[in-house]
């Protein structure tokens, strides 16, 4: 196994952008990541990438460039991006492969996501009966969450006031106005207990990462990050999952811890020792229940850390530093690698306005998909294994 | 396929989701012979054993409510539900023994919804009669399960 670094990292701004395709948008982020690590389209050996609803991501060749390489398409939902990285990770640390690149993009119309039971394996009669909307299995897992924990409910405004907060600061953010937690919590219900302004909107927008060799790092660039973990896990029976007519009577860990768990051990790295995460948020309840879903905290200690600070830029666990989905959006393809993305710009020093003081040396990214699937990182300044 | 219930010649949006009993209509699930597992609806392979010896069980009419929420906006296709949109309770019943099932619920109003409490099986309408817009089938109202809180009028 050879270790595996981050070289070059780019970004089409996240939101609304009218007139460009979201294939331009792709090819976009990929000349950044390329020019970040001052290398070509035909130095790359490889490429995974994919989008939800913008395009083939393979058939971007036809604009960077008929090279020749394998570029395999990758269709995971939310985890699109985490699966993409994933599987590059696995090609460089086999061996197998010395370099290539990894693209999520996406451009969705306005609205809240809509999507067929059928390929879900699910009858027509989910989608029929007005079941087969994310937005109410987020509102079922919080209240359920906020219930066992025995957690007040205001805190979720709180959530999305740190996330507007933080996206203020971002340039490449969507929204980046500034919400009061009572502005947040007086907005139209959207699905009992959470408010409209407590999701997060299908956007628009594109990250594309260059990955080499750990040992070849320093030929590409004087700042690698290092890609020290990248874990994938699908549910298990007993979890409870997005798109679910049913659920077990047992209950069994999610996909997120399982991946939370093995991405640390991978790493050999606590939770404890993360400095920046970016963590799953596509509502506030998401972020919530993740904290500890991820080991950054316990359950029930969530309230403390949020009203406390210590999950703001400046406190001891900086979480969803460029403001996560709730101020960028999610661009399905692209959402994960935008958290590794900042992570990156975090561990080297140029997250700007929104950097995390004291030089963070660990980062940690988590990407939760529809139906049960999770996918994290842990990125750091210097080698770990 | 399963027969389909005798609803009282209502419209149901897939009979495949529902099996006669003493009691009434009750959904019908899969129960796997080797390790004891519920689905629902009915499929033939075991998620938890992974095993293939499943076999039709209805299940239980009454149970109580383990998670809800309210869905606030109509909600984009493939929701078919009438054009115009009231609120509607959507939860997992915990069936005892058997497994949670998701449902719509008869009530949406955030006060009188509280995990815990009691509910039974309902058939009610979600849709206009076909041909306004529906599968045009014709007749009445298209019907679906849902919860009710148990001993309340409807």
């Amino acid at each position: 196994m050879t270790g595996v670094a981050i070289v070059g990292a780019g970004m089409h701004r996240f939101g609304r952008t009218d007139g460009v395709s979201g294939r331009a948008q792709a090819v976009h982020a990929a000349r950044a990541a390329l020019a970040d690590a001052g290398l070509k389209f035909s130095d790359m050996g490889f490429a995974f990438g994919g989008s939800h609803s913008a395009g083939d991501a393979d058939t971007l060749v036809s604009e960077l460039g008929l090279t020749g390489l394998p570029f395999i398409n990758v269709y995971n939902g939310c985890a699109t991006g985490g699966s993409a990285l994933i599987s590059a990770h696995a090609a460089i640390a086999s061996g197998a492969q010395d370099v290539g690149i990894v693209i999520g993009f996406d451009k969705h119309p306005r609205g809240a996501f809509d999507t067929d039971p059928s390929e879900h394996g699910i009858g027509s009669w989910y989608g029929e009966t007005g079941m087969m909307v994310t937005t109410q299995f987020f509102g079922m897992k919080i209240q359920r969450y906020l219930h066992d924990h025995d957690i007040e409910p205001g805190v979720l405004a709180a959530v999305a006031e740190k996330a507007f907060r933080n996206g203020a600061r971002n340039p490449m953010a969507w929204r980046r106005k500034e919400l009061s937690a009572a502005e947040i919590a007086a907005a139209p219900m959207i699905s009992h207990p959470l408010t409209q302004y407590m999701y997060c909107s299908p956007g628009e927008g594109a990250v594309a990462l260059v990955l080499a060799r750990a040992d070849r790092a320093r030929d590409h660039t004087d700042r690698p990050v290092f890609l020290s973990g990248a874990a994938f896990r699908s549910r298990r029976y007993g979890s409870f999952e997005v798109f679910s007519p049913w659920l077990a009577l047992d209950r069994a860990d999610s996909p997120t811890s399982e991946a939370s768990r093995a991405v640390f051990e991978q790493a050999g790295i606590a939770p404890s020792d993360v400095d920046v995460a970016q963590i799953q948020d596509t509502e506030s309840g998401a972020e919530l229940m993740h904290m500890a879903e991820t080991g950054l905290c316990a359950d029930g200690e969530q309230a403390e850390l949020i009203t406390s600070g210590a999950t703001a830029i400046e406190g001891r666990l900086p979480i969803n530093t460029d403001g996560g989905c709730l101020a960028n959006g999610e661009p399905i393809g692209a959402s994960g690698l935008r958290q590794v993305f900042e992570n990156v710009l975090q561990l080297r020093g140029e997250a700007g306005d929104r950097q995390v003081p004291g030089g963070p040396e660990v980062g940690f990214t988590h990407v939760y998909g529809a139906p049960g699937i999770s996918a994290c990182t842990v990125l750091t300044r210097e080698e770990t294994r | 396929m399963s027969p389909a219930a005798n609803v009282a010649g209502t419209v149901f949006v897939d009979d495949g989701l529902l099996t006669d009993t003493p009691d009434g209509p009750a959904l019908l699930g899969s129960r796997c012979a080797d390790c004891g597992a519920h689905t629902f609806p009915r499929q033939g392979g075991c998620p938890r054993c992974t095993g293939e010896a499943m076999q039709d069980v209805p299940l239980h009419r009454t149970g109580t409510l383990w998670t809800w929420t309210v869905q606030g906006f109509r909600p984009k296709p493939p929701y078919t539900g009438s054009a115009t949109h009231e609120p509607y309770g959507v939860g997992y019943v915990e069936l005892a023994g058997q497994l949670l099932v998701e449902a719509r619920l008869t009530e949406s109003d955030p006060a009188r919804l509280r995990i815990g409490m009691p509910m039974e099986l309902a058939i009610v309408p979600f849709r206009e009669a076909d041909g306004d817009g529906g599968d045009g089938g014709g007749g009445g109202p298209t019907h679906t399960f849902a919860f009710a809180p148990a001993g309340v009028d409807r």
